[in-house]
């Protein structure tokens, strides 16, 4: 059976940290990182391999900080 | 033709591409001639009676804005609505044609002809430290041809040039000798005189803003040093004037507009009198002609400046005299315009046996 | 998953979404989890995929958004207070084949540039207006705005926004849907991923119907202004869900395209 694996790549000195997409990903798969980012926000991170690349995140990001990429495997 | 009408048609002669105005006496014929002639069928030209004078400025801002030739026309309490678009137009750098048909002040004033608005005019009269290119007919005939050079100054300064004229030019009729039309720019011709507008960013090309705003006050700063270095080297090219009998002249009228074509006749009288009179007229009252009236000073024994206003002009021609000679002002106000006998009995009263 | 390497995943034949082009790699300005970006990117988004980068003049008046041209990569114009309407008005009737929006906020458009964006839609003009709604002053500090909630705390409405004091929030957007010259008015939100979907389509229709040369589409984005109203941006788009949807309820309030 078909199955879809995601990752997300965030440009992370441009993360403000606003957590908008946190409740955004229903796969919990970002959480905001104990470590600050040149500006002093806690930007957001990938914290488990559950992505689907169902792009909500990239989608709610108000920063536009977010790609994302989705594969098909068999 | 009235002077309202032949700026109008003059201004659709010009090619201009948008008119936007809001009614207000001395000045509706203006609208309602472009109304009447359909310049969209004739020229393709917009015209828009817009919700408010705040309104017609800024449409004025966005058509300019786009390169396009485009103008407004109103009297003294809507060029008072209009202040802040044209701060934001100074501001900006942008090329438009003001037509202020002036009537007496303050607050709601009068309908009738007055030259009041001389300061508001030529010394910012919005925001911030700016010029106005400003040219002040006397006749139908420069009401006509001060809306083809005022596209031309604007466009070669990117620069907002307003026409001050009144409210007796504005409704005298006159014969008037017309421009052929010439026809209006085409895109692609706007895009090569005009690089810089916002015509939609193609990808050969970064993307135009349009906008007075900086931040970073080192950039403001900037910005208002190459403003600056612009307005003198528009005192350099653009001043203009007119001097009737000053060759000989002992005693000179300074006067713009209206008030000039009674001081003309002032003039006639005085020399009927025996008196060596002349007149300098200025056609553009930014830029100043301070230094045709600096070197009239070292020769003339009194100047009297005639403005139908409190004195306004007379501030600038104590400052290209200093003290070397006697300058007076006289001048009517509330819309009465005086009479040449009365400018010549003020010459007498105020300068030559004062 | 576990056969699978992220370098695997990361490739371009992979891509599904980043950023569009049509934004500046520029920091927006807005504050963490402000709308306005969200808004941004999905107006440009729009552009993006209809190809009319080369067509398009945006209008941003003053407000928060005083430097959209700092992030939109188009030929942009930046209006005084209120009135881009006005000038949208003369750049859509000097260049009628162009695309133009304005960009504003509840400030702009429904305070100082009231009259502007009645007569715009009044007369119909072919123009987008995209209308930011944070029932908030955001840019001067959180002063009370036109569409502030009843009893809701501004900076300058501390106890709250007494209605006999100060006034009644004004519904622009129902008010512009009576106009005959509006064509399509819908109220909006830009909170999850599913409302930016649905505002994105509505932004696309708004700007199709230019071609239709029938009148203004009308959006409005409710959106969240965390630091004015003092809370985390989680917290505000909750606040907005429970107190600023049932007074500005989301939906299409008049769809006039056929």
């Amino acid at each position: 059976m078909a199955k879809v694996v995601g990752d997300i790549v965030i440009d992370i000195e441009k993360c403000k940290g606003c957590g908008v997409c946190i409740p955004a990903c229903p796969q919990d798969v970002i959480s905001l990182s104990k470590n600050v980012n040149g500006k002093g926000y806690n930007y957001a991170e990938p914290v488990n391999d559950d992505c689907t690349g169902c792009m909500n995140c990239a989608i709610v990001c108000p920063d536009g900080v977010i790609t994302v990429y989705r594969k098909k495997i068999e | 033709m009235k002077g309202n009408e032949a700026f109008a048609e003059a201004a659709i002669r010009a090619g201009a591409d948008g008119y936007f105005g809001y009614p207000i006496t001395p000045q509706s014929e203006v609208m309602e001639y472009l109304m009447a002639e359909k310049p969209h069928e004739r020229t393709g030209m917009v015209v828009l009676q817009a919700e408010s004078e705040v309104a017609a400025i800024n449409m004025v801002y966005g058509g300019a804005a786009c390169g396009k030739r485009v103008l407004t026309s109103s009297s003294s309490p809507g060029i008072s609505l209009k202040q802040e678009g044209i701060s934001y137009i100074a501001g900006a750098e942008l090329p438009c044609l003001i037509l202020n048909v002036v009537r007496g002040g303050p607050g709601l004033g009068t309908i009738q002809p007055s030259q009041s608005d001389y300061f508001q005019s030529t010394k910012g009269g919005g925001h911030g430290d700016y010029r106005m290119i400003v040219l002040a007919p006397s006749s139908v005939q420069e009401m006509a041809d001060f809306a083809g050079l005022g596209f031309e100054l604007a466009f070669k300064y990117r620069n907002p040039v307003m026409v001050l004229s009144d409210g007796a030019i504005g409704q005298m009729m006159e014969k008037v000798e017309l421009e052929e039309q010439r026809p209006r720019f085409t895109e692609e011709e706007i895009i090569k005189n005009t690089p810089w507008a916002t015509t939609g960013k193609t990808k050969n090309r970064e993307r135009n803003i349009i906008t007075s705003l900086n931040l970073d006050s080192a950039k403001q700063e900037q910005h208002n040093i190459d403003l600056q270095k612009k307005y003198k080297l528009i005192q350099e090219k653009e001043t203009r004037f007119e001097l009737i009998n000053c060759e000989d002249a002992e005693y000179l009228i300074v006067a713009y507009g209206t008030s000039a074509r009674l001081s003309q006749k002032a003039v006639d009288l005085l020399r009927n009198q025996g008196i060596k009179a002349g007149l300098l007229r200025p056609i553009t009252l930014f830029p100043f002609p301070t230094e045709a009236i600096s070197k009239l000073a070292d020769r003339v024994k009194g100047i009297l400046t005639v403005e139908m206003s409190a004195g306004q002009m007379v501030e600038d021609v104590k400052l290209a005299v200093g003290c070397r000679v006697k300058v007076e002002h006289f001048g009517r106000m509330g819309g009465i315009i005086p009479s040449p006998t009365e400018v010549v009995e003020a010459m007498h009263k105020k300068i030559i046996g004062g | 998953m576990a056969n699978i390497t992220k370098e695997e995943i990361r490739k371009p034949e992979n891509l599904v979404y980043k950023k569009t082009d049509l934004l500046t790699d520029k920091a927006l300005s807005y504050c963490p989890g402000c709308g306005h970006g969200t808004t941004h990117r999905i107006i440009m988004e729009v552009l993006e995929e209809m190809d009319i980068q080369d067509k398009t003049i945006g209008i941003a008046p003053v407000g928060c958004s005083v430097l959209a041209y700092d992030f939109m990569n188009i030929d942009m114009q930046q209006a005084a207070h209120g009135r881009a309407p006005a000038l949208a008005t003369a750049i859509k009737r000097l260049m009628p084949e162009k695309f133009v929006f304005t960009y504003q906020g509840d400030g702009d458009l429904a305070a100082i540039g009231t009259a502007e964006t009645i007569h715009a839609c009044n007369r119909g003009e072919n123009i987008v207006i995209i209308f930011i709604n944070n029932g908030i002053y955001g840019m001067t500090g959180g002063q009370m705005a036109p569409t502030t909630l009843p009893g809701m705390k501004s900076s300058t409405s501390p106890y709250g926004r007494d209605t006999h004091l100060m006034g009644n929030p004004l519904k622009m957007t129902e008010l512009v849907a009576q106009l005959p010259g509006t064509i399509y008015v819908t109220r909006q939100s830009v909170h999850t991923p599913s409302n930016v979907r649905k505002t994105k389509k509505a932004i696309r229709k708004a700007f199709e119907n230019q071609k239709l040369n029938k009148g203004v589409s009308f959006v409005e984005v409710v959106s969240n202004c965390n630091s004015g109203w003092k809370m985390t941006p989680v917290q505000s788009n909750k606040w907005m869900e429970e107190n600023m949807f049932p007074f500005y309820p989301l939906g299409d309030i008049k769809v006039n395209t056929d």
